[in-house]
């Protein structure tokens, strides 16, 4: 019988079925950050259990980290004691940790595919929403809660009901200065934020295909918000390209077998689709977000909605609140809305070819005296590899703040906040009421878009920059 | 974990679309190495100042809804991110079943490891609860997991949905890890051939 992709994955991955249909599925990479592991190990101390596959395991330390003066340690005693003690926790348990200094060290989700930790055809989970990131390889990743950490660390398994299957069809191609971010960002305004639930997506079409490695990462990073615990992306050569060589990458004949297993991974003709939706990239705008809901998105060309002719009670109400929220009036033209921060970085858009894209934009032309802006590369290695192309420079002498590798501002758990009010253009994945800090307002942009509205003090329609 | 009794309590309405885990539990209350004690936290900038002082108009700071037991919530209830802190809070604070037309999957996930009741109803039967809720500690709503109902202060009976083993899970307390290394077998059989055919994982 055809199967998806997802299908195929499910099924090299079970371990158990039991007589209720709930499955015991096999985890093949585990990513570990401070936030969400310290119970979870605790659990382990409690009960006597070990780590049943630490090489399986790899820890690293992000959301607290500052993003600068970072020799100097972490201020902050409690974010302090939380990396302190996955440093720990690594060390008893035998997994492998990326301290703070690490050239390695990263936003987890960049990490793992830097390090050829992240392959396709695995299932991968981590403490954190964004895991579907890695869906972008092939690989069978999402999210997990604590207790979930604690189980997939004592027993290499998860207990699992099999969901349903969604095809995201992105046709045509991508107009200039249009990227992956605005692809996710229309379909989430197209599905809406709990459209995904219960599904996972698989992205095709000739849009995916021709996006990099680092595009498609951030389609699947954004699953999440629209409801999905995982997007999947077929693996191609483009995949193989990225993996070969990486530190964790299969080698020698390893890694001919394994690309010959990854081949088979994609969705087979003909196979089942529970859901099919399909977006046309090439007529396709820069998008952005108005309100405190990912799934409130607007072309740069538009207006903030007016909730008045909005004729669900409910909705009406939701839209009234965001709009109050972040301070706007109903029918304001996108691009006279003026922004006070921009941060460019987080696990959705923290990527070299982020970087690029923005100190292209930024290049020669100077931040908006009434902007502060913010560039806070994914890891140590996107941050090298930026200097040695000279980003840095060009960022700088722009007026950027060039930072230290970390989540920051995306949920702004270490120093890098909004204050009462401001209103920032974001490249990261969440525009809810006090994400980046309490009363904060958040309008989710491509990298693009975000160096452009730095520059301008306002949002400006990239493609006429 | 404590074996999940028949609740009879009272309702509190939440009637707000897509309440995500930033709203639940804000970011600043995760740095803590526990998992005890976020209760105190639990909706935090919606039920308190940035000073610290009660926000009166906020559902639990209401005094018929202090001791409130169920939630009734709007649509997607719990969507964002994976932390768990979201259910430690919402369990912390007394709450044992939230009712809602839809759940973020994680977030329903979480639910069920922590003794929580996640109740998927229709728009219909939500708007009823939801009403019933607004009337206070007047109110009081029944939720009996083991017969699968749920009656209001009218004596009306409404039935729900659940996964049979999360049920069975949630009724009698029971540890999955503990569960699961039972299949300590199968799991080490499943290894030994993924390593043969699949060596470089």
């Amino acid at each position: 019988m055809a199967r998806t992709m997802y299908d195929k994955i499910w099924d090299a991955h079970m371990v158990d079925v039991q007589d209720d249909g709930t499955c015991l599925l096999y985890i093949d990479r585990h990513l570990v950050h401070e936030v969400t592991s310290p119970q979870a190990f605790e659990g382990l101390r409690m009960s006597g259990r070990k780590v049943r596959a630490p090489e399986k395991t790899l820890a690293v330390a992000d959301h607290n980290v500052p993003t600068e003066g970072r020799a100097n340690g972490i201020a902050d005693e409690e974010s302090r004691i939380q990396v302190e003690t996955l440093e720990k926790n690594a060390k008893d348990f035998g997994v492998e940790y990326l301290e703070m200094l690490d050239i390695r060290q990263g936003v987890v989700h960049i990490v793992g595919p830097e390090q050829g930790f992240t392959l396709p055809g695995t299932t991968i989970v981590c403490g954190d929403s964004h895991t579907s990131t890695h869906g972008a390889f092939g690989a069978l990743a999402h999210g997990i809660g604590t207790s979930e950490v604690e189980h997939v660390l004592a027993t290499q398994t998860l207990i699992q009901s099999k969901a349903k299957n969604m095809k995201i069809e992105v046709t045509g191609a991508l107009p200039d200065h249009v990227t992956a971010k605005d692809i996710i960002l229309a379909v989430i305004g197209e599905i809406g934020t709990a459209g995904g639930t219960g599904y996972v997506m698989e992205y095709t079409g000739e849009a995916i295909q021709a996006l990099s490695m680092e595009g498609r990462m951030t389609v699947c990073n954004m699953s999440i918000e629209g409801g999905a615990r995982a997007g999947l992306i077929a693996p191609d050569e483009k995949t193989f390209e990225y993996l070969k060589g990486r530190p964790r990458s299969p080698q020698g004949a390893d890694w001919d077998a394994a690309v010959a297993y990854w081949k088979t991974l994609p969705t087979d003709e003909g196979a089942h689709f529970d859901k099919v939706v399909t977006l046309d990239a090439s007529n396709l705008p820069p998008t952005l977000t108005w309100g405190t809901s990912p799934e409130n998105v607007v072309s740069i060309e538009g207006s903030v909605p007016d909730p008045s002719k909005i004729e669900d009670a409910a909705k009406r109400t939701a839209v009234e609140r965001s709009l109050a929220y972040m301070g706007l009036e109903a029918n304001t033209k996108m691009t006279d809305i003026k922004i006070d921060r921009a941060f460019i970085g987080s696990c959705t858009n923290g990527r070299i070819e982020d970087i690029r894209e923005v100190a292209r934009v930024a290049k020669g032309k100077k931040v908006a005296s009434t902007v502060s802006a913010m560039v806070v590369p994914g890891s140590g290695l996107v941050k090298e590899q930026a200097e040695q192309e000279g980003l840095d420079k060009i960022l700088i002498e722009a007026g950027f703040d060039w930072r230290e590798p970390g989540c920051s501002m995306c949920l702004a758990m270490n120093a890098d906040k909004l204050a009462e009010g401001e209103r920032c253009a974001s490249t990261s994945n969440r525009n809810f009421e006090g994400r980046q800090g309490r009363g904060g307002r958040t309008h989710l942009v491509s990298p693009e878009m975000a160096a452009a509205a730095a520059i301008a003090g306002h949002f400006v329609d990239v493609r006429k920059v | 974990m404590d074996k999940f009794k028949k609740v009879d309590g009272v309702a509190a309405p939440l009637p707000i679309l897509n309440v995500d885990t930033d709203m639940i539990i804000p970011k600043q209350f995760l740095k803590t190495i526990k998992r005890t004690g976020l209760g105190k936290n639990l909706f935090d900038e919606m039920r308190f100042t940035k000073e610290g002082a009660e926000i009166p108009d906020f559902v639990l700071n209401k005094p018929q809804y202090r001791n409130a037991e169920i939630l009734v919530a709007g649509d997607n209830f719990g969507c964002g991110s994976s932390r768990e802190h979201a259910p430690w809070a919402i369990a912390d604070f007394g709450i044992k079943v939230i009712i809602s037309t839809s759940f973020a999957d994680i977030f329903y996930n979480n639910c069920f490891k922590n003794g929580i009741l996640p109740i998927k109803l229709s728009q219909s039967d939500v708007d009823k609860l939801m009403d019933d809720a607004e009337r206070g500690a007047n109110a009081t709503v029944s939720v009996d997991l083991e017969a699968q109902e749920i009656k209001g202060p009218d004596g009306g009976t409404i039935s729900f949905d659940i996964d049979p083993f999360r049920k069975h899970c949630l009724l009698e307390g029971l540890d999955d890890v503990g569960l699961t290394l039972q299949k300590e077998e199968k799991i080490t059989s499943f290894e030994k051939t993924r390593a043969s055919e699949q060596p470089w994982l």
